[in-house]
Order: C-alpha cells, then sequence, then structure tokens
C-alpha cells in the first residue's frame, strides 16, 4: 500500500516534469539551428498615421490642373480611359471606371446648397474622390471582407476576394465606387508595369495610394496638385493637415448621413 | 452449364477493360517532366526566396501568405531564414528573377494543368516596355 501510493506519485511527477519540459523541446527543435524563422514587416520608409485624411484647397485648382491631378491618379493606377469616342457616349457613362473625378459644387455637397450660389464657386471644379470615412458603409455591406478599414484610416479594397456584387456601391453615398463591366486591359493607354490591373467583374476605388505610402512617398494626386492638397494624419494635432484645417474653413461631403468623411474642402 | 466459356471470356474482358490504365501506364512512354530554364538573374542569386523543395512544393501558400501580408497588414518585405530581404510583390519580386515566365512558370504549370489567374490583373511581363 505505501510502495504503491510511492510509486505512483514519482510516475506523476516523472510526467508532469516531462510535460512540462515540452514547449521548450519543440521551442528549440523549431530554431533549427540556422538563423530565424522566416518574417515580414513594414519597409523602413512606410508612412504611417492613425486616420489619413486629405484636404483640397478648391480655390487654387482650376480645369486645367485638376485634369492633370486625375491623369497622375489614373496612370498610376491603370484605371482604364473608357471614352465616349471609342464605346459611345451611352455605354461610356456606364462603364465609366473612376477613382478621382471632376464635379460641380451642386453634385459634390447636395446638402449644402445655398438658393443662389456665388458665380465663382459655381463655375469652380471640384475633385471628388472616395472620403476614406471614419464610419465606412461599404465595409459594412461587404459580405466578403474584401472592403476593410486599415488602422491608418484607408479604407481599402482586396481585390482578391471581390466577388462583384456591387453591395458596397449601393452602400457608398459618394458613388466613389466603379465596377469592371468588361476587361479594362484594352482601354488602359500606357500601362504602370508596377501595378496589377483589375479584370471584369470587380469593383474598384481609390486607396489612398497605399502602395505609394509603404515606401515613404506622398499620394500621386497630393504630389501632382503642387500645394492644392494637403495629406496627412487627422488624428496628430501636429500635423500640416491639422495645421490647415485650423487656419481654414472647411466643409466636408454629405456629413449628415454620419460617415466622417477624411476629405476637406477649402472653399 | 453450357455458359462457362462465355462467363470466363466475360470475366477476362472486364479484368482487361478495368486494368487499362495501368497497361497503358507500362507501355505508352510517359510525359517526360518539363524542363526549367533559370535566367541570368537567377543563376546569379543562385536560391529563390526560400530552399528549391519548399518553392516547389509550397510556392502557392506563399504568394497567398504575401498577398493577405501585403493588402490586409500593410507589410511588404519579406525576410527570409538567411536574412534576405524581399519585397512581397508576384509581378515586381518572381517575375524579376524569373522573368522568363513561359519557359519557366507557364511550362510547369502546362505539365501540371494549372491556370492560375492571377496574371488577369498582375503584370505578366514587367520588364517589357510597353
Ligand atoms: C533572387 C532571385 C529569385 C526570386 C526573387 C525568386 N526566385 Fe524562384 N528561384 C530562383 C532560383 C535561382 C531557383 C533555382 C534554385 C535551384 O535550382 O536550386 C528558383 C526556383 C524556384 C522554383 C522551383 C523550380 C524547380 O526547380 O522546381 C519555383 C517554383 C520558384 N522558384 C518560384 C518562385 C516564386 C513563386 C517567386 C516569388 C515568390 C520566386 N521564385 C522568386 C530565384 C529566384
Ligand atoms: C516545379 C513546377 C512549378 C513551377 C516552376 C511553378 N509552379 Fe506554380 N504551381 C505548380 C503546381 C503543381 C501548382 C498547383 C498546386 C495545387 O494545385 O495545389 C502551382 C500553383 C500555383 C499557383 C496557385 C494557383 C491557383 O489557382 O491557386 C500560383 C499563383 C503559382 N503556382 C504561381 C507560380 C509562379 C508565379 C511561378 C513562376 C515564378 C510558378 N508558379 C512556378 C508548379 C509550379
Ligand atoms: C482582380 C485583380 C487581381 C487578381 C485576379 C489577383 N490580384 Fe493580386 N493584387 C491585385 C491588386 C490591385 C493588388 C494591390 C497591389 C498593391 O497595393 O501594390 C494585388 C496585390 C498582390 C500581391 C502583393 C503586391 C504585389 O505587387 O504583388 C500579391 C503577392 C498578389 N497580389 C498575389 C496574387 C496572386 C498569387 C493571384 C492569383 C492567385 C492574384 N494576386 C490575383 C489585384 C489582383
Amino acid at each position: 500500500m505505501e510502495d504503491s501510493r510511492r510509486r505512483f506519485l514519482k510516475i506523476a511527477g516523472i510526467a508532469a516534469l516531462g510535460m512540462g519540459t515540452a514547449p521548450v523541446i519543440d521551442a528549440v527543435a523549431a530554431s533549427g539551428g540556422h538563423g530565424a524563422a522566416p518574417h515580414m514587416r513594414k519597409g523602413d520608409d512606410a508612412l504611417t498615421a492613425k486616420q489619413w485624411g486629405l484636404v483640397i484647397d478648391t480655390t487654387k485648382l482650376d480645369h486645367e490642373k485638376v485634369e492633370h491631378i486625375i491623369e497622375a491618379c489614373h496612370s498610376t493606377h491603370n484605371v482604364p480611359n473608357i471614352s465616349a469616342a471609342k464605346v459611345g457616349q451611352k455605354v461610356a457613362t456606364r462603364h465609366e471606371i473612376k477613382w478621382i473625378w471632376e464635379t460641380h459644387y451642386h453634385n459634390a455637397f447636395t446638402d449644402l446648397r445655398p438658393q443662389y450660389l456665388s458665380e465663382d464657386v459655381e463655375e469652380r471644379p471640384f475633385l471628388v474622390l472616395c472620403n476614406h470615412c471614419e464610419e465606412p458603409p461599404c465595409v459594412q455591406a461587404c459580405p466578403t471582407q474584401a472592403t476593410f478599414k486599415r488602422p491608418d484610416g484607408i479604407v481599402l479594397m482586396d481585390f482578391h476576394r471581390c466577388i462583384g456584387c456591387r453591395f458596397c456601391m449601393a452602400a457608398c453615398p459618394y458613388g466613389s465606387r466603379s465596377f469592371n463591366l468588361r476587361d479594362p486591359r484594352p482601354f488602359i493607354e500606357k500601362t504602370n508595369l508596377a501595378f496589377p490591373t483589375r479584370t471584369k467583374g470587380v469593383v474598384e476605388k481609390c486607396n489612398f495610394c497605399a502602395e505609394r505610402l509603404a515606401v515613404g512617398q506622398p499620394p500621386a494626386c497630393v504630389e501632382a496638385s503642387e500645394g492644392a492638397m494637403v495629406f496627412g494624419d487627422l488624428e496628430d494635432p501636429h500635423s500640416e493637415i491639422r495645421e490647415v484645417l485650423r487656419e481654414h474653413y472647411t466643409i466636408r461631403r454629405k456629413v449628415s448621413l454620419g460617415t466622417g468623411p477624411a476629405v476637406y474642402y477649402i472653399i | 452449364m453450357n455458359d462457362k466459356g462465355k462467363i470466363i471470356a466475360g470475366i477476362i474482358i472486364f479484368f482487361v477493360v478495368a486494368t487499362f490504365p495501368f497497361w497503358f501506364n507500362m507501355f505508352v512512354e510517359k510525359t517526360p517532366a518539363p524542363e526549367l530554364v533559370l535566367t541570368a538573374k537567377a543563376q546569379a542569386a543562385k536560391v529563390c526566396v526560400r530552399d528549391t523543395a519548399f518553392m516547389k512544393a509550397n510556392h502557392m501558400q506563399l504568394l497567398d501568405e504575401w498577398r493577405d501580408t501585403v493588402v490586409r497588414k500593410a507589410e511588404r518585405i519579406y525576410v527570409n531564414a538567411e536574412g534576405k530581404e524581399f519585397n512581397m510583390s508576384l509581378s515586381n519580386t518572381c517575375l524579376d528573377c524569373h522573368s522568363n515566365k513561359a519557359e519557366f512558370c507557364d511550362r510547369c504549370h502546362q505539365y501540371a494543368s494549372i491556370e492560375p489567374y492571377c496574371w488577369d490583373c498582375h503584370i505578366d511581363n514587367p520588364k517589357e516596355t510597353k
């Protein structure tokens, strides 16, 4: 009796010790002796923020500059130019793909329309794009999480997951999303070989130049705007963008919907 | 029983037909494994992102991991066990070394009867100026 209890405790003790050392042995075995395990990280120059935002000074833009900015964005991202000249007006309006485009005040700010708008603003070109909302309705609508909000505030699309259901297009109050109704490749005049195109059957939109921020460059539109657009971290009170917002009166599109757009306009 | 002959003949015919794939493979020459061509750049590098056996068996999983990490985690640098760094990009990294896609990726994929749809979007000739 005494003897067998003693034996039992001994075996139990050794077993417990063995179980305790298993993770240690595993860790030693896994390290394999040569170098660390492969891992992944951000680039050294990557720009980071809590909520990226953009201020567009519309007083500094004219039609010509706006075209130049659109061209900079669309050629960087291989956005096709499905123009009326090539496919006819009717098809072009349905098939058009746009990441950033020009519109009138009354289309951009449907809820901020004075009865009599100043002539200057009436004629001014307004650049509109994805607002990278704080509460993006497209993200909630997406059934595959192909559209998601990154920790830095960018509302990004993972094209690998897009099934082309277009719920996001219905959810977006800004019309910032386009659907590829046809293969875009024949309509890309000069392909940027460093960036993928899209394919028939996926939705696309502005990505705030996630691929440029990753290597320390500002968005292509901001670079092409020659100071008319300021990009930065809205949650950093010392950032240039907050400085600009402190100094100027700005408006945002359809704020009453509660989406919290991150694109501001100086009027 | 007078049908004995017929039954036995039937069984033999069934057996021959059922085992046909084995016969066929025994007597017909096998399709030779594809010959992969390494570019001068790849030859100079000597090793792939990971060791050759791993790449052969797991490059699709590696690419999956790359795309998820780049797009969803915003991390773009891959550091392998030897400490060498790579920009995690299908067109800009894999096809930088293996710029002869037709004689490398495609040749093997044809043999294995796979058609990755990646090239609907990703540029398959990043070196060519268009
Ligand atoms: C630095 C240049 C370089 C890069 C970048 C590179 N490879 Fe390789 N790859 C090589 C070399 C060299 C070999 C041959 C190694 C050998 O012969 O042992 C190879 C071998 C392979 C093989 C095995 C071929 C076989 O012999 O069966 C595959 C598959 C492969 N690479 C795919 C890829 C993929 C996918 C990527 C991108 C994730 C990639 N490689 C990136 C240089 C590179
Ligand atoms: C040694 C032969 C071989 C070579 C060389 C090779 N592959 Fe593959 N690849 C395969 C096989 C086999 C599969 C399918 C595996 C499976 O179905 O599980 C595959 C699958 C893939 C897939 C996944 C396809 C899918 O539909 O999920 C991708 C992507 C891929 N390869 C990319 C490449 C690229 C890029 C290269 C050239 C840099 C390359 N492969 C070179 C054999 C090869
Ligand atoms: C609908 C278009 C589309 C398809 C199809 C597609 N991709 Fe992508 N992929 C993209 C876009 C757009 C990016 C984002 C590029 C960036 O941000 O630099 C990307 C990024 C990536 C990246 C990281 C960045 C880079 O430059 O490569 C990898 C790796 C990748 N995809 C692998 C794949 C593989 C493997 C397949 C096929 C199994 C595939 N993709 C199919 C559009 C696509």
